[in-house]
């Protein structure tokens, strides 16, 4: 029996600085309601459980068809996108919506995640090619090469890795686990290959490899089930016998 | 001369590969970008990107990859522009390959190649069933490559508003809106190029991102560019519908052997499983021997249509068809569609490689868009030496990717929007630089009294927007559109009902006039950006409504059934719609169909 009512409490912030309260929303059960269609119904009605007028709430949204992963938010405590949260699938009781913890709040729900794409910059993930002329095809790839990097691939920088992180926070300088991830990627590439001592380099100083605390928890959590934990394990790997050949070329 | 700056609003496939192709020749880039841009809708694309390169010896060629692109437009594309891409598509595809893209591979190494609907080839590059995504990501990685070494400027969170133009009508500028702290700011540049993707919510629901609002081409548009064949809109045959979106279930699935049925017997409410093969009806493959489920997207969706509303076959009495992967291995599809197989079972519960999946027709892509020039050579090639290629009807103003027109005619085949988003950076951006270079005068040498007033103007509008607490609800108003649209001006068009639509978006824009803000806060209030962007629709979709109303015929995506056929003598032309503020005004050029000659559009 699906529910006549849906119940949301959505944590609302004016600003970045601002103090954060609680609203309540009601509205009336749907067939295939998401989080996303909640929070669009609630604007075309923006009132309170309690009658008293209030804004739309503010999110951030794109595809809502977890590819993009702009929605990324916590439902229920926990960091998924909303758009595949449907609400069907919900226990019942309220539904809760958070902003994520570990970035600046933006307003309401959504949060400034550019230090995800900043640490791409920093871990140099791309493949340094020569220019974008024609050039012929790019080096042969095994079926099974592609399908261990294709996994690495899907990473839509979504940050839910990095909340459940314990060593990513205010406090660390740790990059957390998507950009390094990314460097298992490129190293992987014949020809990123060919720079990968640049991307050990980036993640072998302060906030690198090293301050991972082994939690495991972003495997658990990535929605695109990306082997995260093994990219970890490799890179130590790699960071391990890449010092050595410094030590042993001293 | 100042160095010059070129502006690039958009950071989809069209929009990050003219930034490469700028930054590449050593020119600046300021990228504005609604969302950060590698989320931008591109990553919704599945299937795969075209290129005839032939791997699978079946004698394809760039050639024939050109005739059926113009076949499948039903020849309303004007001919270099199309042939132009399909003769570069391979070395895009290359490109990719070289950038790291993780393309399928077949078993010695090479790139993959599956079929796609309107073609006999394999012809399409795939990774997985996220294409889109993995492209976006390669030219995101590179564009960070040229931000990092300084070349490029991002501005992600900025929403275009409008052209900044100067005494002479030369676009010499943007003004864009911070969505924080929601102030306009007027910015200089010697070119601007306008990739900000298709409008897709002016249907409301649609396989489109809800970034895809079509606001930034309307205001080109408001603005004093043209905006060419409107009109054509395509429905795509198979998606999941959802109460927020309707999510694409990719061609793919049916390039790699999916086929799609209804019961034979009105009413039969057996679970699919249960209907044994002589029960059901394969209608594609029964009425299209040739091309069976691989159709173009037009005809399969009519045909759809068909079945469902004429013969009244839908399963559950609904517009809703059967899309069977069941017979395929489940290894296969892992390997080739784990994407879209991935979607379908979080949303609706069901895995698609046990259970036949329940697909409807959704509004997914825009073949109309801003009118764009093009200079072509004496064999029939694009001139790439001529700043003229994909610039507007405003000097110094570009369009690339969805948001222009000029590829697909009357309706677009599978895996050729990649393309047209690729090579339309590729020739765009060096076109703008050439534009820049060769100014007597350079845009960004314009007086900034200029500028000022255009921001002025913004603020003002803004500000004014910014107090509207009329009884109207915006999102209320933007709904009632979508239906609209929905019902009247998609797969069926009747000039009744396109009449009564022009009449109820009129309604909708004096409603709007009464709609509230909803927010009267400074920060980062995006119903205030959305109500300008309401506008802006409200406009769009009169040009699209009208432009159908207008043609008398049935091409591509274009159906009337009082009109039935094609009908060349009257209607192989170009629409290009002119802003004025009683609405849009048309007129009809001829199309350059001397590469191609249009015959009968025949897939049985």
């Amino acid at each position: 029996m699906p529910r006549q009512n849906i119940e949301l409490r959505i944590r609302r912030q004016d600003s970045p600085t601002g103090p954060s309260r609680w609203e309540e929303f009601v509205l009336p059960w749907q067939p295939s309601m998401n989080v996303i269609s909640c929070l669009m119904e609630i604007r075309k009605n923006p009132v309170t459980k309690q009658g008293q007028k209030t804004t739309p709430v503010n999110w951030e949204s794109s595809c809502l068809e977890e590819v993009c992963g702009a929605c990324t938010m916590l439902v229920n405590g926990k960091p998924r996108q909303s758009c595949t949260a449907l609400v069907d699938n919900m226990p019942d009781g309220p539904i809760t919506l958070e902003p994520l913890t570990k970035f600046p709040v933006v307003r309401d729900l959504q949060v400034d995640r550019k230090p995800m794409f900043e640490a791409l910059k920093i871990v140099k993930a791309w493949v340094p090619i020569d220019g974008t002329y024609d050039l012929g095809p790019g080096p042969k790839l095994s079926q099974a090469e592609q399908e261990t990097s294709y996994a690495f691939s899907r990473c839509m920088t979504c940050g839910c890795c990095m909340e459940v992180c314990p060593q990513y926070n205010t406090r660390s300088d740790f990059i957390g686990p998507a950009p390094l991830a990314q460097v298992r990627l490129f190293n992987a590439h014949p020809t990123g290959r060919m720079n990968a001592h640049e991307r050990l380099d980036a993640i072998m100083g302060r906030g690198g490899l090293v301050d991972c605390g082994n939690a495991q928890n972003c495997v658990e959590a990535c929605p695109k089930e990306i082997p995260l934990t093994e990219a970890l394990g490799e890179l130590g790997k790699q960071t391990t016998v890449y010092w050595l050949k410094n030590l042993l070329n001293k | 001369m100042a160095a010059p700056r070129i502006a690039i609003v958009g950071g989809g496939l069209a929009g990050l590969m003219a930034a490469i192709k700028v930054a590449e020749a050593g020119v600046a880039v300021d990228l504005f970008s609604i969302v950060p841009v590698k989320r931008s809708h591109s990553v919704c694309a599945q299937g795969g990107i075209n290129g005839a390169v032939n791997v699978k010896g079946e004698n394809d060629s760039p050639e024939i990859h050109f005739f059926d692109t113009c076949r499948g437009g039903d020849f309303l594309a004007n001919q270099p522009p199309a042939k132009g891409m399909c003769y570069a598509a391979p070395g895009i595809i290359y490109l990719f390959d070289r950038m790291g893209v993780t393309f399928n591979r077949t078993a010695e190494g090479l790139l993959d190649f599956r079929r796609f609907g309107g073609t006999l080839h394999h012809r399409t590059a795939f990774a997985g069933a996220t294409t889109g995504q993995q492209l976006l990501y390669a030219l995101d990685e590179q564009v960070r490559r040229h931000e990092a070494a300084g070349l490029v400027t991002k501005y992600e969170g900025w929403e275009f508003v409008g052209a900044v133009k100067d005494a002479e009508g030369r676009c010499v500028g943007l003004t864009a809106l911070d969505l924080r702290t929601m102030k306009a700011k007027a910015f200089k540049a010697d070119a601007v190029m306008l990739a900000t993707g298709g409008p897709g919510l002016l249907f409301g629901q649609s396989t489109n991102s809800l970034i895809n609002s079509g606001s930034a081409a309307a205001a080109a548009y408001m603005d004093g560019a043209h905006y060419g064949n409107g009109e054509f809109i395509q429905v795509h045959p198979t998606a999941i519908p959802g109460a927020d979106k309707l999510r694409l279930m990719s061609e793919s699935a049916r390039g790699e052997g999916g086929r799609v049925w209804v019961p034979r017997r009105q009413g039969d409410n057996r679970a699919p499983r249960q209907i044994p093969e002589a029960e059901r009806f394969y209608f594609l493959e029964e009425k299209y021997p040739k091309y069976r489920n691989l159709v173009p997207r037009d005809v399969a969706s009519r045909e759809i249509h068909n079945v469902c509303v004429n013969l009244g076959l839908g399963v559950d009495g609904k517009m809703c068809v059967y899309l069977d992967l069941t017979h395929i291995p489940r290894a296969t599809l892992k390997k080739k569609l784990e994407g879209i197989l991935e979607i379908y079972e979080k949303f609706t519960g069901d895995d698609p490689c046990d259970e036949p999946m329940k697909i409807f027709p959704a509004v997914h892509y825009s073949m109309g868009g801003l009118w764009v020039d093009y200079e072509r050579t004496a064999d029939g090639f694009i001139d790439l030496g001529s700043p003229k290629n994909h610039m507007s009807n405003i000097p110094g103003l570009y369009a690339l990717g969805e948001a222009e027109y000029q590829y697909h005619g009357a309706n677009r085949l599978g895996a050729n929007s990649l393309l047209s988003c690729v090579y339309a950076g590729q020739i765009g951006g060096p076109a703008a630089v050439l534009y820049a270079q060769n100014q007597a005068k350079a845009g960004s040498e314009t007086p900034s009294s200029v500028y000022e007033a255009a921001e002025a103007h913004w603020t003002n509008r803004f500000a004014e927007l910014a107090r509207r607490d009329g009884p109207e609800n915006p999102y209320k108003i933007h709904e009632e559109l979508g239906r609209t649209m929905l019902e009247n001006v998609t797969i069926v068009r009747e000039n009744k009902k396109l009449e009564q639509t022009n009449a109820k978006i009129q309604e909708l824009t004096e409603r709007w006039k009464k709609a509230s803000v909803l927010d009267n806060g400074q920060w980062a209030n995006a119903p205030l950006s959305f109500l300008n962007q309401l506008e802006n629709m409200l406009h769009l979709s009169r040009v699209v409504t009208l432009g159908a109303l207008a043609r008398d015929e049935s091409r591509g995506a274009h159906y009337k059934p009082d009109f039935p056929d094609r009908d060349d003598e009257k209607w192989l032309k170009t629409t290009v719609a002119e802003f004025t503020p009683e609405g849009p005004k048309f007129r009809y050029d001829p199309v350059d169909v001397s590469l191609c000659k249009p015959v009968a559009r025949k897939y049985d």
